[in-house]
């Protein structure tokens, strides 16, 4: 859920990473911060266990600068990835604005992409969202191993409603921004719409 | 505060209000530091040595640690907990719910006490619960008139975010 503080002139968002376990989210928030300006960003908060897992959640915060007169903050979360951590991820979709499901490349992992996307219809659902509804942008992460299946069966797979993709490499950066961009960009406009 | 689709809205009156009840708050209970966040992990309003914390991260972590607490609640079919209490060696953390939807947090230490932060914590939570509720009303007779500053936002305004 948005916020907007017309005393201070500030504007808040809520995005979630979404996916399978060990599937990048966590590497995701991690490129974002090493690569923004200091004035621009917050602690990188992390939640994880012993393994770095994660464990309740990753949480960045984002100062995007100014528009119509309104400072502009993005709060990134991450959601826990292992099914056993259900309660968890269902918390954390609570008031969202966005939400990027990052995809695990390899053909391994392609049913936990499918039963984590399932998961995440259902989630958001308790939460009072719809996936057909809702910004949302698919990422498919961990190009570079040669394990990776081919970018249409990804989409063929995982696209449930025409949703924009884009192919990364998180660990490198690759198509990290370009995701966040697009789903700052959605939930914009959609704000832009009430 | 209003309810505008999904956004939560705060005007400059309520966050007078708001404020000045933290602030009487912040001495009456001797504290270091209060603070009002939603359960969204947003922050409202805050006072105190504000400098020596982080409190973006403070509100998402008191946002997270309530959540869970709900969580546990709902479990063992409490509908929830009201007040959690962390005891530290030096400063100590008392978080209240007020009016369903935020947080008040006060941090303290050996200069005050518990007891005495009860005490004032109850008293700001019934003025905070008031504020809340003339919001609501508020609201509810402003309806459709409220409209997003966003309403006319463009393409161009999106893309100069992110122009760096
Ligand atoms: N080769 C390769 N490895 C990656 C890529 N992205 C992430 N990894 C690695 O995959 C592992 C898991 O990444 P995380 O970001 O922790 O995964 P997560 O989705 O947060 O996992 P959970 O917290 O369990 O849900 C780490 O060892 C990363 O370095 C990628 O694009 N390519
Ligand atoms: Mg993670």
């Amino acid at each position: 859920m948005s916020f907007i503080n017309y005393a201070s002139r500030e504007i808040n968002c809520k995005i979630v990473y979404y996916g399978p376990g060990l599937g990048g989210k966590t590497t995701n928030l991690q490129f974002i911060y090493a690569k923004t300006n200091p004035s621009n960003k917050g602690q990188l908060i992390s939640l994880a266990t012993e393994t770095d897992r994660t464990l309740f959640f990753d949480f960045l915060p984002l100062d995007l600068g100014t528009v119509r007169g309104f400072r502009t903050r993005f709060h990134l979360y991450t959601v826990p990835g292992q099914v056993f951590y259900d309660a968890s991820r269902k918390l954390i979709l609570k008031g969202v604005d966005g939400v990027v499901f990052v995809a695990d490349s390899q053909e391994a992992r392609m049913d936990a992409n499918l039963e984590s996307l399932e998961n995440l219809k259902i989630n958001l659902r308790e939460n009072g969202f719809d996936l057909m509804t809702i910004p949302y942008v698919l990422q498919h992460n961990k190009r570079d191993l040669p394990t990776a299946v081919p970018v249409e069966t990804m989409h063929r797979m995982l696209n449930v409603k025409g949703e924009q993709e884009f192919e990364a490499v998180a660990t490198t950066g690759v198509g990290v921004f370009e995701t966040l961009k697009a789903v700052a960009k959605l939930v914009l406009q959609e704000l832009s719409k009430r | 505060m209003a309810i505008l689709s999904q956004s939560m809205v705060i005007y400059e009156e309520e966050f007078e209000r708001i404020s000045s009840v933290l602030a009487r708050l912040w001495v009456d209970a001797n504290a270091k530091i209060v603070f009002l966040v939603d359960k969204n992990g947003q922050q409202l309003a805050a006072k105190g040595d504000l400098d020596k914390v982080d409190t973006t991260s403070l509100a998402s972590l008191t946002a997270g640690n309530v959540a869970a607490t709900d969580g546990l609640a709902r479990l063992i079919g409490e509908k929830e907990f009201s007040i959690l209490f962390h005891e530290g060696e030096r400063d100590n953390i008392h978080i209240s719910i007020v009016g369903q939807r935020l947080i008040l947090v006060v941090i303290f230490d050996e200069r005050s006490s518990l007891g005495l932060v009860r005490l004032r914590v109850r008293k700001a939570a019934a003025e905070l619960e008031e504020v809340l509720s003339q919001m609501a009303d508020k609201a509810a007779q402003r309806g459709e008139e409220v409209v997003s500053p966003f309403a006319e936002i463009t393409d161009e305004d999106i893309d100069n975010l992110f122009s760096e």
